[in-house]
């Protein structure tokens, strides 16, 4: 029982279960200690992988159709690289963050823990059904930490997210009964031999209702109404988490399926995923310019980036420009939305202040976490020379190869839009501050935290070479 | 590491380690800072040295990373490439010189010089960019790092000025880029090369390339203040004194112009250029760009609003000449880009001093100020001259090629172009200095800050650079004949673009 596969869900499982033990409150030393073997396990996987190749794990050594299979390639290495990576420096800052004790840390470890586990086994699942459980772990644990703040506003917020989740995930089951009762079986493996352009109405069905659950859960518009107050209402460390991970999840989900399983199906729905995709970058950018909140701001963001990765259905192709261009965004994003929210909560436990006005003058009293907010800014407006570049540049190139102009002026758009938004922020902060503002002081590791994510996503962009061959090994 | 490849990129680290030590130093280690921005200065200067000697030598300098599959980052010096850095090199150890006089005592200095170092990194990062995809890279960078630099004051004036900047030169960068990813489809990752790459491609795909062109020049223009993109830069002059000069002589609108010479030279080529139709419209742009700009300086009160309209039409020279398809109109246009840049920075520098040391703003204010400051009021009437083409002046070098190449290429309006542009110039020029020499000066001074001292006017860091930048207007005119002056250099380039002979 040596293989990182494994290791990945259960070392989470075991301090988060430990973490409940403790008490509340209690377990981020350990939590922390874990997290960096996680990240050496993922590292050794993607390792593996790209000297190996894809490959598959019978868990306990019954593999399927009795047991569980687990598999891995390059997208779920990358995956897993990611959320390892995203969440070791965001516990850190979480540890100060809750250092004083606010009601959300009672459960904050134990959740993290179990979304974090859930999340690998997700991007590990090798059947459909499985899936389905880790998306429910996934959702359920993310519903949790929205909620245990215990305020009015955030349990509204976390209801809203609850029947989100769970329609979504109902609808996803629903669409698992009736493949199962067309096919007689659940494993991705098995199945994209048996579908085809020709398939029955139930799996045409079960096809869309799986999409249709699955875009719920991952707030494209116009299925994005509960993001916002999810997001921007929740502690900073759990928005980070939410934003940075947990709705890439089942964005992963629709890509691997649609590349791996219903690629015939999904040819059809493309176009309308991309037009989708525009319109939450439009409605997501235009809802950032106009919200006084900072943090809502930085929710509706999430919104907007959101769409960039569905613009990459229409031009998905044999070249995989549209491919990689997702990939990288997804990684840029992860990474540039867990430091803004990272730096969003240090400047407003500085300021006291929830408001955009509230940032006058922080440019020069917190010109660290300013910087790191920019410097995440620049990802979200994919400027040269981060990670959110290359997917640009990516995209563009893809669109063009194909002729299909639109997508071109979009992405543009988008950038510009993000532009105005990033800017809206860094702009306020530049201001003079008025004289009697008052100011608290936040620990430097929390500021440190979020500059460090936010320069992974920059210098991601110097580093795409290594990550598209990750992505390419085993698929 | 080879060390032709350290050697690159020490240069660029000699501004980006400072910048980035400086960031993150108290506000109080002045010494330290100071210690470090001048040691980035000269190192980047002795390393551009270094260079130019290998360079002129023949030999290669190069590095290249590779960011994607088929996408490459290559840094390369070329003769054009050091004609922009060495200019950019020396004149950014005069403004941090400047700089550091100017902010004495004013708040955020480190966070001043960081993004200064950083502009500097950026704009040698777009001198020495080996192609299209490594020019944005560059070129974007700058945009970042100037805007903190133009709000530096947080004033809403200021801010007002950098909103405006960001709209320009992010649009602009949007075009840019959706150009230089159409090339990229059609020709893959291609390193620029003297005499162009695209003429390979053949006819059939003339009119796409055609689309292509406007689209680059457009991103390119904003910076460079073509007209009608040129709004930003009137409005940019709320920044203090340094950036102005960082933004008129050393990086921006230099940026911009530099990039239309590579897109010319060096991706479609100027022969390939010429046969697609695409110069003559480029001239014409470059010409009403000229004429407007030197025709809204007239109405200006505000100094520095004068100068940047100024610097609107005298960067348009640099196209102009690029533009009139010859090898002479080039050499007018190369050697421009360095002229024009020494002889901005000396005015802007010039114009600091009124401001900072007298509170003088408005030209209708200057009355008597060559009493009071004659060294400064020299200088900046020795660089006022050159922009008028007085003889003896690098303004006249530029001018005399320019209108040779305007000759030789047979665009004889070009030359009227020109003239009508040096009439202009005298009128908004030679009333400024008539007040300053010519006139009584007021019995108080609107905010007199530096009060004089013997023959010391102002601040010696105030007073050297813009009279070592005078000086070196005349040299570079005097001189003109020698190896080592712009001119030089410049026939040195125009002579690798044309597959011809050079005069």
């Amino acid at each position: 029982m040596t293989d990182p596969i494994a290791w990945l869900i259960l070392l989470p499982l075991f301090w988060a279960t430990a973490a409940f033990l403790l008490g509340p409150g209690r377990g981020a030393r350990l939590a922390i200690a874990a997290l960096l073997a996680q990240c050496g396990l993922a590292l050794q996987l993607a390792a593996d992988v790209i000297d190996g190749g894809a490959r598959t794990h019978a868990v306990g050594g019954w593999g399927a159709p009795l047991g569980i299979d687990l598999a891995v390639g390059g997208l779920s290495a990358l995956m897993l690289v990611l959320t390892q990576a995203i969440a070791l420096p965001l516990a850190v800052y979480a540890r100060a963050y809750f250092a004083d004790g606010a009601p959300a840390v009672r459960y904050f470890w134990t959740l993290t823990g179990f979304l974090l586990a859930g999340l690998n086994a997700l991007f590990l699942a090798a059947d459909l059904f499985n899936l389905y459980v880790t998306l429910e772990l996934v959702g359920l644990a993310a519903v949790g930490l929205v909620a245990a703040g215990g305020s009015a506003r955030q349990v509204a917020a976390a209801l809203r997210y609850l029947f989100a989740a769970l329609v979504g995930s109902v609808m996803y089951l629903l669409g698992v009964a009736l493949i199962y009762g067309a096919h007689g079986t659940v494993s991705l493996q098995t199945l994209a031999p048996l579908v085809d352009a020709r398939a029955p109405a139930a799996v045409w069905i079960a096809c869309g209702l799986m999409l249709a659950g699955l875009m719920l859960k991952t707030a494209i518009f116009p299925f994005h109404y509960w993001l916002p107050p999810a997001h921007g209402g929740a502690p900073a460390p759990v928005s980070a988490l939410l934003s940075a991970l947990v709705v890439k999840a089942s964005f992963y989900l629709i890509l691997r399926l649609s590349l791996e399983v219903f690629a015939p199906l999904a040819a059809t729905a493309a176009t309308a995923l991309g037009l989708l995709g525009a319109a939450a970058i439009a409605w997501g950018s235009w809802q950032a310019l106009r919200t006084v909140h900072i943090k809502m701001l930085v929710a509706w963001s999430t919104v907007a980036q959101l769409g960039y990765l569905f613009l990459v259905f229409p031009l998905l192709a044999p070249d995989g420009l549209a491919l990689q261009a997702g990939v990288m965004q997804a990684i840029a994003h992860g990474l540039a939305k867990a430091a803004m929210f990272a730096a969003v909560g240090v400047l407003m436990l500085a300021t006291g202040r929830d408001t955009l006005e509230g940032l006058a003058g922080v440019a020069g009293r917190m010109p660290l976490t300013l910087f790191a907010f920019g410097l995440a800014g620049v990802t979200l407006m994919g400027l040269p020379p981060s990670g959110g570049f290359l997917a640009k540049w990516l995209l563009i190139e893809a669109a063009l190869t194909h002729g299909q102009w639109g997508w071109v002026a979009v992405v543009i758009a988008g950038g510009l839009l993000a532009a105005a938004y990033v800017f809206r922020v860094l702009r306020q902060a530049f201001l003079l501050a008025p004289a009697d503002s008052p100011f608290h002081p936040v620990p430097r590791s929390m500021e440190w935290t979020a500059f460090v994510l936010a320069t992974a996503s920059m210098l991601l962009g110097l580093q795409g070479v290594e990550l598209m061959s990750l992505l390419a090994a085993g698929s | 590491m080879a060390l032709n490849e350290a050697l690159i990129l020490a240069i660029l680290a000699s501004s980006l380690v400072p910048g980035l030590i400086i960031f993150v130093l108290a506000e109080s280690r002045i010494r330290l800072r100071t210690t470090l921005n001048l040691f980035g200065a000269v190192a980047k200067l002795i390393l551009v040295g270094v260079l130019l000697a290998g360079v002129s030598a023949g030999e290669i300098y190069g590095f290249r990373h590779t960011v994607l599959p088929g996408l490459d980052l290559v840094v390369k010096a070329d003769a054009l490439a050091l004609l922009f850095a060495t200019l950019s090199a020396v004149l950014w150890l005069f403004t941090t010189l400047y700089a550091i006089g100017y902010l004495e005592g004013s708040p955020h200095r480190s966070r001043f010089f960081g993004f200064f170092s950083l502009c500097v990194t950026a704009t040698m990062g777009i001198a020495m960019a080996g192609n299209l995809f490594t020019f944005f890279v560059f070129y974007e960078l700058l945009t970042l790092a100037t805007y903190p630099l133009v709000v530096h004051r947080g004033t809403p004036q200021a801010m007002r000025g950098g909103t405006v900047y960001l709209a320009y030169t992010l649009g602009g960068g949007a075009l840019l880029l959706t150009g230089i990813v159409w090339l990229h489809g059609l020709t893959g990752s291609v390193d620029f090369a003297h005499g162009g790459y695209l003429s390979a491609l053949g006819p059939d795909y003339g009119g796409q390339l055609q689309f292509v062109f406007l689209l680059l020049i457009a991103g390119v223009g904003v910076k460079a203040a073509l007209v009608p993109l040129h709004g930003w830069l009137p409005q940019a002059m709320v920044a203090p004194a340094p950036v102005s000069a960082l933004l008129h002589a050393v990086a921006v609108v230099k940026a911009g112009a530099f990039g239309v010479e590579r897109i010319v030279y060096e991706v479609y080529g100027v022969e390939f250029a010429q046969s697609l139709d695409l110069l003559t419209p480029l001239a014409a742009v470059a010409a009403v760009t000229i004429v407007w700009g030197s025709f809204r300086a007239l109405f200006q009160n505000d100094l520095k609003k004068r100068l940047a309209y100024s610097t609107v039409s005298q960067v348009s020279y640099i196209v102009l000449g690029t533009a009139l398809f010859g090898p002479v109109g080039t050499v007018g246009g190369l050697v421009h880009l360095v002229h024009q840049g020494i002889m901005k920075i000396t005015l802007f520098f010039c114009a600091g001093n009124y401001a900072e040391t007298l509170g003088v703003h408005k030209v209708s204010e200057l009355d008597g100020a060559g009493r009071r400051m004659p060294l400064t009021t020299l200088a900046f009437s020795i660089a006022a001259l050159g922009m008028m083409g007085a003889p003896l002046t690098a303004g006249a070098v530029s001018k005399a090629w320019l209108l040779d190449g305007a000759a030789e290429a047979g665009m004889h309006w070009a030359g009227w172009v020109l003239w009508t542009s040096s009439v202009l110039n005298a009128a908004y020029f030679l009333p400024i200095l008539w007040r300053a020499w010519a006139r009584p000066a007021p019995a108080v001074w609107p905010e007199e800050r530096v009060p004089a001292r013997g023959r010391i006017e102002t601040l010696w860091l105030l007073l050297l650079p813009p009279l070592a930048t005078a000086i070196m207007t005349i040299a570079a005119a005097v001189f003109a004949d020698s190896a080592w002056s712009p001119l030089a250099w410049a026939r040195l380039i125009a002579a690798r673009e044309y597959s011809g002979a050079m005069p």
